[in-house]
């Protein structure tokens, strides 16, 4: 599933990483516990999240994910923006609540992949 | 084994926002030397809950990642109250940090997991009182 089909499904707006839309995501996984998204290796992956700190984006860098959902309308800080952007990552923000918006792209076809490695 | 580079950092205790910065870095570098894409997540992941670690329980510490001929090795060091029951510690879902630290995403009791999940080997040397060493090594 690419970039653009989640921003689509999820009516959601891009605060960064217009020109990354095009790029597939394999898996994906919902959570506001970092340590729970650390547990998990995750190929080309989407994070949604409600959870609006810098340690999202960190998080997010270290598993090599390539683009970001905040649920709830969450706005991210320009500096979290800025970091993201400077590591390739595609930032979105959707109205949809965690469950709605996990659901919504579940059903389109973007299965969660969760292997837990070791 | 000799020392082919050495990246040390100060981990600033008092400053949850910055928390993981090191990690960052040493990924930049890793990536900048050339290792593959795995063992670059896996040393940064492991380095980055121990960061965590460090600030939420021992008000920062030291960070040391050593690229060897065999490994990359990474040495936390910290002076802070020390792990009291280290297997209790290891166990998924065990976790001493405060509401607040939950709150920004972390205390779930999956540190010290992690940890060892993505390295080869970990070692925790920990006194009560006096601080807590944590040495990880990734074969390459």
């Amino acid at each position: 599933m690419k970039i653009s089909e989640i921003k689509d499904l999820l009516g959601a707006s891009v605060l960064c990483g217009d020109d990354h839309l095009s790029k597939d995501i394999l898996s994906a996984c919902g959570s506001d516990m970092m340590s729970d998204v650390l547990a998990y290796v995750k190929n080309q992956a989407v994070l949604l999240t409600g959870l609006v700190n810098p340690q999202v984006i960190r998080t997010a860098v270290m598993m090599d994910m390539i683009c970001i959902v905040f649920v709830r309308s969450k706005q991210p800080s320009e500096e979290m923006v800025e970091f993201a952007n400077e590591h390739g990552l595609a930032i979105l923000t959707t109205p949809m609540r965690m469950y709605e918006a996990c659901g919504k792209l579940y059903s389109a076809g973007l299965k969660g992949n969760g292997e837990v490695n070791g | 084994m000799d020392d082919l580079l050495k990246f040390t950092y100060a981990v600033d205790g008092d400053n949850f926002t910055s928390a993981g910065q090191a990690s960052v870095n040493v990924k930049k570098n890793l990536r900048q030397l050339g290792f593959d894409a795995e063992t670059i997540r896996r040393v940064s992941i492991a380095m980055y809950e121990g960061e965590i670690n460090m600030v939420i329980h021992a008000g920062g510490g030291n960070a040391e990642v050593f690229v060897k001929d065999d490994c990359i090795e990474i040495v936390l060091t910290d002076n802070g109250p020390g792990i009291a029951n280290v297997e209790q510690a290891m166990q998924e879902g065990f976790s001493t940090a405060p509401d607040n630290i939950r709150s920004l995403g972390f205390g779930a009791g999956m540190g010290l997991p992690n940890m060892k999940r993505y390295t080869d080997s970990m070692t925790i040397e920990s006194e009560v009182g006096k601080g807590t060493k944590i040495t990880m090594k990734v074969l390459l």
